[in-house]
This record gives C-alpha cells, sequence and structure tokens, in this order.
C-alpha cells in the first residue's frame, strides 16, 4: 500500500467511525429529550442493577483481616514504623521516646540545610533550603513543621525501597508488569480519601496511621520511574557489562541501577512530593502536624493564621522539590589530582563544623535551642488586616459572582446533570468514545460508566461530574488564552513554566486558603479552588505544546512572516494540540483529587460521602466511592491519550 | 591445542529473528534467500557463515547497516545466542557452556569495544577501566595498577579522575578500548570502534590501534562499515551482505579478484595499487632470468610506481622481508594494476 492510499483509507475509516459515533450521540439526545417518557429503569438505574460491591468488598477485608490474621501482620508492621517513627519525632521535636537525646536545636537542623542547599546546586538553593527552616523556627511552627518531616523522613524510605523493588521486578518478569500496570493505573487515580479507609481499619489512627498511607500513597511513581529507568540503559552499556564478565547481580547493581540513576532520582523526587501531599491531607485521619493544623484553623476561618502555615508547606514543598531535582540532574565532576581530603570533603566538614558550633551555643542561648510560641514572630495580624480590607473592597464583585454563578451557573448545570436519563449519559459517552476510538473505546466508557451506575451512587457521581466539567471548563477558558500568551516570547513562557512547575508542587491543601479566604465556605469556593488547581496544568501544557512546534516546520508551511495569529491557528495550535490534551487530561486528573478534598467545604457529591466513610471507617462503600472516581479519571485517560495518538499518528509526529 | 588450531571458528552459524526460530531453521532445505526468509516472518541476521580465525590474526568484517555483522560478533562472545551452528573458541564450543563457564571465558579471554563506547557514566576513567577486574574479583590496589598501565598504554594517563561525560568521543573510545584491555584477553572484539568520531580524530585513532596491535599481537575481529578502514587494518577482510558472507579473503586478494558483483562495487572506486603488494604479483621464477635489484614483498605496487614506470626490466624479482627470493613481478601486470588495464 502505497502513503497516499494509507492516509486516504485511514481518513474513510474515521468517517465511517464518525457516523457511528453521530448515530449513537442522535440515540443519547433521543433518551434525553424523551426523559418525561422513559421507563424509570432508564432514567435512574433500577433496584436490581445495583450490586452491593460494598458488601462484597467488606467481606473480602474481613476475611483478609480477621480470618487471615492479615490485621496481626499489618499491626505488627505498623508497630514497626512506629518505633522508627519514635526515633525520628524524639529527634526532631522532642517526643519523650528512646533515644531521649532530641529536640536537636533548630539551629542545626537549619545549618545543615544550608550545606545541603548549596552543595547540590549552589547560594540560591542554600538559602531555600536554610531560610525555609529559619522561617519556621522563627514563626514559631516547629513543632508541628517536624511532626510533618518525622512522617516523610520514615515513610519517603519505605516507598522508595519498596518501589524499587517493585520496579526491579516488573522489569525482570513481564508477566507480573502486566498485572501490575492496571492496578497502578488504578492506584494512580483513586483520591486520597480512598487510601486512608483501609488504613483507618487495619492500623487505626494518628501518626503511624498517618505515614502507612503516605507510604502506600507515594509508591506508583517510584515504581513507574525505575521501570522506566531500568528500560532506558542502553543497550550497549549492558553488552559491555556483559562483556566485562558481569553476573546478573554484578549486572544489576553495577550497571543497571547506577545507569538509570537519573530517573531513580525522579522517581525520588515524585515519592518525596507525594508524601508532602499525603501527609497534609493525613490530618483528617488524626495525623498532627501542619495540615492538622490548617485544617483547623481553616474550619475556624483564621486566614492570617492559616496564611502562615501555608506558606510554611509551599516553602517546604518546594524545597524538597528543588533539593531532590538538583539531587537527580547532578553530574559527577572529578577533583584535580593532589586535592587534599578536606578540599574533596568541604561540605561535609563545613556542615558537620556548624552544626556542633550550634549545638554549642544552643546550651548557652536558649533562642538558638528552641523558639517558643511566645518568642515567635507572627505575620497573622497584618495579614488578617489586609485580607478583611481587600475582602471589603472586592466584596461587591465577589458577592455578585458567587450570586451570579450559582443561581444562573452552578444550579442550572447541576440540575441539567441530574435531569438527564443514565441511560442518556452512557449512550452520550459511548458515542464520544465510539468517535473517538470505535468499537473498544465505546466499549471502555460504557463499562467505566456503567460500573459508577451499578455502584448506586450515580445523583452523587453526577454532581461530581458537573463539579468537574464546570471547573475544567472555566481553567480551560482561563488557562488557553494565558498559554498562548506565555509561549509568544521565550522568555516569558520560561518564567511562566517555571511558575507552573513551582505551582505544581505545592499539596493540593493549600489552593484552598485563597478561596475560602474571598468566598467562605460554600459551592463557589470549591469550584474556585478547581479551577485554580486545574488550570496549571492547562497552562503549562499549552505553552509547552505550543512552544515545541520548531520553526522550519511554519516555514515549510510557507507561511514564514505570515501574521503570528494566522501561523498560530494554521499551524502552531493544530501540531500543538495532542501535547495540550495530556494537559487537558492532567486537568481533569486533578480536579477530580480537589473536588473530593474539597468535600469538607461542603460538597454534596462523592467527596462528601467518602468522608461520611472515613468517619465511620466503612471500607467497602469507601471504596468503592474511590473506585468510581477513579473509573472517571480512567475513562477520560483512556480518551485522551487514544485521540492524541491517532492525531500524533497522522501528524507523524514521534 | 595446537599452533593451527584456530582461535575462533564457525561452522554454519545461523542467526534467526522471529517467532520460533529453530524450528523454522531445521524446516529450511536448499540455500534460501534473505527475502524468502522474510516472507515467512523471519529476519536473517546471520546466514550460514562458517569461518575460521588463527591466532594473532586480524578480520575484518565490512559490511553496510543491517547486513548482519554486528550481529555476527556478538555471536561469537555469545552476546547473542545462535540459531544454528556452532562457534567454536579455541575449540571449545560456547553454545554449550554454562552461565558460569562463559562468564569465566570472558573475564579472562575476550575483550569487546563498542561504537557508542558503552561506557558507565557514573565512575570515572579509572573506575570504568578496573571494572571488568572488579568483576572478576581482584583486590583494589592490583586493580588500580593494572588500570593505570592501561590507561598510559592508550594515551590518557592524567584523566584518570574524570567522567566519562567530561571527555571528547576521542577520549572516551581510549577508555572503551582500555577497558577491553585491562584483563588482558587474547581475543579482541572491536565493534566500529571508530564509526562515531570525526574523520580525522578517526584516522589517528586508527594509527592508534595500529601502534597497539603491532604491540599486543592479539587475535582481532574487528566490524566496520567504512571499506577503506578494513582495506588499512586488516589481515583478512569478511565482506557481509544479508547475513552471508560474500567473500574472505586478504585484502590484495579483495582488490584484484571480487568474488561477487557486490564485493565488486567496493573496489570499483578503490586505487588498487594502494593495496596489492608485491608480494602478491609475485609468479614463479619459470625460467625468467632475473638480474638487478629486487623490490620487498611488503611494498605497495603504489610505493614501486616510479621504478615500474622507468625500469626497462620485463620481470622484477621479489624478494621476503629476510632477504631470500620468492618469485617474479611482471612488470606489465603491475603497470596494469597501478594505472588500469589498457583498453
Amino acid at each position: 500500500m502505497t502513503d497516499q492510499t494509507m492516509i486516504l483509507a485511514g481518513k474513510s475509516h474515521t468517517w465511517t467511525r464518525a457516523k457511528t459515533g453521530w448515530a449513537v450521540f442522535s440515540a443519547a439526545c433521543l433518551l434525553a429529550v424523551a426523559n418525561s417518557v422513559l421507563p424509570a429503569g432508564l432514567v435512574r438505574p433500577p433496584e436490581w442493577l445495583i450490586l452491593p460491591f460494598a458488601d462484597w468488598i467488606n467481606a473480602i477485608f474481613a476475611f483478609l483481616r480477621d480470618d487471615l490474621g492479615l490485621l496481626h501482620v499489618t499491626r505488627a508492621f505498623a508497630d514497626g514504623v512506629e518505633w522508627l517513627l519514635d526515633v525520628t519525632a524524639n529527634l526532631l521535636y522532642g517526643k519523650n521516646r528512646w533515644p531521649r537525646i532530641g529536640p536537636v536545636p533548630w539551629t542545626v537542623i537549619a545549618s545543615i540545610g544550608f550545606v545541603t542547599g548549596y552543595a547540590l546546586q549552589g547560594w540560591r538553593l542554600s538559602l531555600l533550603t536554610g531560610g525555609t527552616f529559619v522561617w519556621i523556627a522563627v514563626m514559631g511552627q516547629w513543632k508541628w513543621a517536624m511532626e510533618t518531616l518525622s512522617v516523610i523522613v520514615v515513610a519517603a524510605p519505605f516507598s522508595i525501597l519498596f518501589g524499587l523493588i517493585m520496579g526491579i521486578l516488573a522489569w525482570r518478569s513481564k508477566s507480573f508488569e502486566r498485572i501490575l500496570n492496571p492496578i497502578l493505573n488504578i492506584a494512580q487515580s483513586l483520591p486520597h480519601f480512598a487510601y486512608m479507609i483501609p488504613v483507618v481499619v487495619f492500623i487505626g489512627v494518628g501518626p503511624k496511621a498517618g505515614a502507612i498511607v503516605t507510604i502506600i500513597f507515594s509508591v506508583p511513581p517510584m515504581i513507574r520511574m525505575s521501570l522506566l529507568g531500568l528500560r532506558k540503559v542502553p543497550h550497549e552499556v549492558i553488552e559491555s557489562g556483559h562483556m566485562c564478565g558481569s553476573t546478573r547481580w554484578q549486572l544489576l547493581r553495577h550497571v543497571r541501577i547506577p545507569t538509570a540513576r537519573t530517573e531513580i532520582l525522579v522517581g525520588v523526587n515524585q515519592v518525596i512530593m507525594q508524601c508532602l501531599a499525603m501527609v497534609v491531607l493525613a490530618s483528617f485521619i488524626g495525623m498532627p502536624g501542619l495540615g492538622q493544623k490548617l485544617l483547623q484553623l481553616l474550619q475556624a476561618l483564621k486566614i492570617g493564621r492559616s496564611v502562615e502555615i501555608g506558606i510554611t508547606i509551599v516553602l517546604l514543598a518546594v524545597m524538597l522539590d528543588r533539593c531532590t531535582k538538583a539531587w537527580a540532574t547532578k553530574q559527577p565532576e572529578h577533583f584535580e589530582k593532589g586535592t587534599s581530603f578536606a578540599v574533596r570533603n568541604k561540605f561535609l566538614l563545613l556542615g558537620t563544623g556548624l552544626s556542633i558550633a550550634c549545638l554549642v551555643l544552643a546550651q548557652f542561648v536558649p533562642l538558638m535551642d528552641q523558639i517558643g510560641r511566645r518568642d515567635a514572630f507572627t505575620i497573622s495580624k497584618p495579614i488578617d488586616a489586609v485580607a478583611d480590607w481587600f475582602i471589603v473592597l472586592i466584596d461587591p464583585v465577589t458577592q455578585w459572582l458567587r450570586w451570579f454563578l450559582i443561581t444562573w451557573v452552578l444550579i442550572p448545570i447541576r440540575d441539567a446533570f441530574l435531569w438527564m436519563p443514565y441511560a442518556a449519559v452512557l449512550a452520550l459517552l459511548a458515542a464520544v468514545g465510539w468517535a473517538i476510538g470505535g468499537l473498544r473505546s465505546a466499549l471502555v466508557c460504557l463499562a467505566f460508566f456503567g460500573l459508577i451506575a451499578m455502584s448506586g451512587w450515580w445523583d452523587r457521581a453526577m454532581i461530581t461530574v458537573y463539579t468537574v466539567v464546570v471547573a475544567v471548563s472555566i481553567a480551560a477558558v482561563l488557562g488557553f488564552p494565558l498559554g498562548i500568551w506565555g509561549s509568544f516570547h521565550e522568555k516569558r513562557a520560561d518564567i511562566a513554566l517555571l511558575i507552573c512547575d513551582t505551582l505544581q508542587t505545592f499539596p493540593s491543601f493549600i489552593y484552598l486558603i485563597p478561596v475560602v479566604m474571598l468566598f467562605g465556605v460554600n459551592d463557589v469556593a470549591v469550584i474556585g479552588a478547581v479551577v485554580l488547581f486545574a488550570a496549571v496544568p492547562l497552562v503549562r501544557y499549552t505553552i509547552e505544546g505550543l512552544r515545541q512546534v520548531p520553526e522550519t516546520l511554519i516555514e515549510a508551511a510557507g507561511m514564514p512572516g505570515a501574521p503570528r495569529l494566522q501561523t498560530l491557528w494554521k499551524v502552531r495550535l493544530p501540531m500543538a494540540l495532542p501535547t495540550i490534551m495530556v494537559g487537558v487530561n492532567q486537568s481533569v486528573m486533578f480536579s477530580l483529587f480537589m473536588v473530593i478534598i474539597a468535600a469538607f467545604i461542603g460538597t454534596q457529591d462523592l467527596g462528601q460521602e467518602m468522608q461520611r466513610a472515613l468517619s465511620s471507617t466503612d471500607v467497602g462503600k469507601g471504596l468503592v466511592l474511590g473506585l468510581a472516581v477513579a473509573f472517571m479519571g480512567l475513562m477520560v485517560d483512556h480518551l485522551v491519550t487514544t485521540w492524541a495518538k491517532s492525531r500524533k499518528d497522522a501528524l507523524g509526529l514521534e | 591445542m595446537t599452533a593451527a588450531t584456530p582461535v575462533i571458528s564457525c561452522k554454519n552459524v545461523w542467526k534467526l529473528f522471529g517467532a520460533n526460530p529453530e524450528q523454522y531453521l531445521k524446516s529450511l532445505t536448499g540455500n534460501p534467500s534473505f527475502d524468502e526468509i522474510r516472507q515467512a516472518g523471519y529476519i536473517a541476521a546471520v546466514r550460514d557463515v562458517s569461518l575460521d580465525i588463527a591466532k594473532g590474526e586480524m578480520l575484518v568484517i565490512m559490511g553496510l547497516s543491517g547486513s548482519g555483522k554486528s550481529t555476527f560478533v556478538r555471536c561469537l562472545s555469545r552476546l547473542i545466542g545462535i540459531t544454528g551452528g556452532e562457534v567454536r573458541v579455541e575449540g571449545q564450543n560456547i553454545g554449550g557452556m554454562s552461565e558460569k563457564e562463559l562468564i569465566h571465558l570472558r573475564r579472562n579471554k575476550m575483550g569487546m569495544v563498542f561504537q557508542s563506547f558503552g561506557l558507565l557514566p557514573h565512575r570515572t576513567v579509572l573506575d570504568n577501566v578496573a571494572f571488568p577486574l572488579e568483576m572478576r574479583g581482584q583486590d583494589r590496589h592490583e586493580r588500580r595498577a593494572r588500570a593505570l598501565e592501561v590507561i598510559e598504554l592508550v594515551g590518557l594517563s592524567g584523566r584518570e579522575d574524570y567522567f566519562p561525560r567530561e571527555l571528547s568521543g576521542g577520549q572516551q573510545q581510549r577508555v572503551g578500548i582500555a577497558r577491553s584491555l585491562a584483563i588482558e584477553p587474547d581475543i579482541w572484539f572491536l565493534d566500529e570502534p571508530f564509526s562515531a568520531l570525526d574523520p580525522l580524530i578517526r584516522r589517528e585513532m586508527q594509527d592508534e590501534f595500529l601502534r597497539l596491535q603491532e604491540m599486543l599481537g592479539k587475535t582481532i575481529v574487528f566490524i566496520t562499515h567504512d571499506f577503506d578502514e578494513a582495506l588499512r587494518l586488516a589481515d583478512r577482510i569478511a565482506i557481509m551482505k544479508d547475513g552471508v558472507v560474500e567473500q574472505c579473503d586478504t585484502p590484495d586478494q579483495i582488490v584484484l579478484n571480487p568474488a561477487t558483483d557486490y564485493v565488486a562495487k567496493f573496489t570499483k572506486e578503490i586505487e588498487k595499487s594502494r593495496v596489492v603488494h608485491a608480494g602478491v604479483l609475485a609468479r614463479e621464477v619459470n625460467g625468467h632470468r632475473l638480474t638487478g635489484s629486487a623490490v620487498g614483498e611488503k611494498q605497495t605496487i603504489a610505493e614501486l610506481a616510479r621504478l615500474l614506470v622507468t625500469d626497462s626490466r620485463d620481470y622484477l624479482p621479489v624478494a621476503s622481508s629476510s632477504g631470500s627470493l620468492i618469485g617474479a613481478l611482471n612488470r606489465q601486470e603491475a603497470l596494469d594494476v597501478l594505472l588500469g588495464e589498457a583498453s
């Protein structure tokens, strides 16, 4: 077949596909229009269709827990983790446990921060790392921050080790990878709360539960990155290892893993960021620390104090991200011959020296040891004042916006979603699936949403869908133009990408602070938080997609010197669309997560039910709800990747 | 093993890629072409190759990309298992070796240099070179001493503490060469070692390589896609196409008597006089009266050009390097090589 006939065949193929899609779409419209005359079984899932998934899951869990005695295993593991947690807790904030030598003075930790930052990248990172600790101490948040960090210090190494081992196993055995892949897909689209409920059942609440839920939650990216890294080791490097006479173990230990260093360290970076995000949220299951404080303050609407905590969490996130990224990208450099031990180990010596100096000084200057609440600074009053002034200033706008959004946008759209017969929704999704990927995609869509219908949570699910649809649409309206504008200049694009990257490191919880400040606790605040969170990947991938379009292509399109808007519409956007769709995909994922988290400021969707399941420790219900959310995300993911792939093939990219 | 036993001996070596290559190979009769095999769903990387490589010989395998040369050299060290036939190294069938025996063989007998170097990015030059020694469990002190020795041999002294990333391509390949020599292998595989380098550096590395070979006298299998490089380095050249060795002979014979049209395509553009040596053209004396001074058998026709044009003798005596007479050089024949046959 020549290239041309292939293209033609492809075209005629998608044409028939689109036709089927339209046919199914018409059926969906018909079903929707006929809503009032439809039999009840087509409007809402009938009783007999709803399966007691929750009871089944509960039965399985009860069997695992009681009959198999898994409870003892998990409790034993948890006790081990707790012992480690006690050690770090003693060192970092002086919890009265073995080895009873803590707390380490804050100046020691801060000086280690300064030196580590400098060693990894230079004085900027040094200032960020050390400065973060200084800020925490000076603001009197040392204990909470250390409670949070002590969990990360224990959880992250567990995750990294476990993820690496799983990654190696998946790399060694294809069949293991085939089993693992769908599990990872689901695990990465399950909302945070879905992880918490089983942990509460098996472990209980408190720091150890927080640590264990953090370990479980942060493992998947490590597995993925280890696998990717091991796959990417150049063929010749492995062959050279063989020819050097390495045994299998030597090859893994000395050749494969070190050569995959960068990917593995990127995995470490992701683990630590996931840990921070989860540890903050674990306040919902009684994990003390920054997250719990923030939750309390937000619920009490203490804006100034929550901003302070928010800044701390953001600083910690950015610092951990930058440090681990710097570590990942740092390449080894040689020392000139005859370099003395002192020079070769200058950072180690400097760090030790500074630590000892601070340790000694702290014995004489109490403020260098601990800064109590009384000595601490606070900027909450001025922040409150500014926030109050600002809120009063824009109150008419927010009031109007709130009224407008609620009465004219949110409620009507929500009602429309709830009015739709479920059969029409399923047909609609099948139509979209068919148009994008043919029968297979249509079936995938039907299966995911069919299962949601069978779970018995249709109305709640529709509210989640409505929130996400509205939020992503608003985010798109704001994000696309912003991204396009950002991509026009190289420099502007760099700055915008840096901002987006930084915003993406923030734990999702942080996004609630400004919206609660502006809108109070209601639907608009939820939508606002989701929009903020979802807009970031949109802007990011729009800029990246547009920037990737090579200049030569625009010249090849015969439009050098054509007006910017024209090249944008004719060449740049179509070429960038597959990348932009990755952003849309991520945006949907992020909003699903955010909607669920936002439940505690009052929603009526799946997240609200999940919170209830959490407080009543109903594993079955919690997992069913979590899976419902995951299925929504997976369906969108399937559609977007299928579409992007066919689009890329058509454009001849990759 | 006697001196006459080849160091590497291949008998009817086959390498097929596909779903069930062993079974398919058994079903084959006659000599199917590359395309016939491809139609059956298999890729024939190596087809029925039989070759012997003598001790101290440098065999260059020349072929364009996809000709199967890189696969073939990997069959010789069992980096790739073969589908059919037999590869013997110093008389031992490597196909039947256990993993342990194979590792032992590689640790003590074989060295290999790769096209894109295959260095370990996280190790210094010294640690890269010492890597094979480390694998076989030598202690740190010995490792270091030997590694420094080979590093000096390849002219990288003073760079021991550099990381591969900090070196130029030519220097990186020197590290690769040093590493392959660290264990003092008897057999040296080089898979397009200079192809990733700039032409000027490549020339320099070839000279360096010839110097090393002069000194070490290893048995060498050298892979290249560059016919000039092959002519420059080889004792014998095997030209591969679609997995088959089209011709395996000395450079002189390949240039003078290309066996197939494919080989002739390469030799057509070559200036034969630079390749052909007087010794190859020397015939039996056969009653000719030889007078005057002799030419050396190692001299190329190009080097003798002035003499051939100005001399009036019909036959010139050819002497070996030790000075004994080995034959007569027909001046007309030599001039044909120099100037092309009179048309």
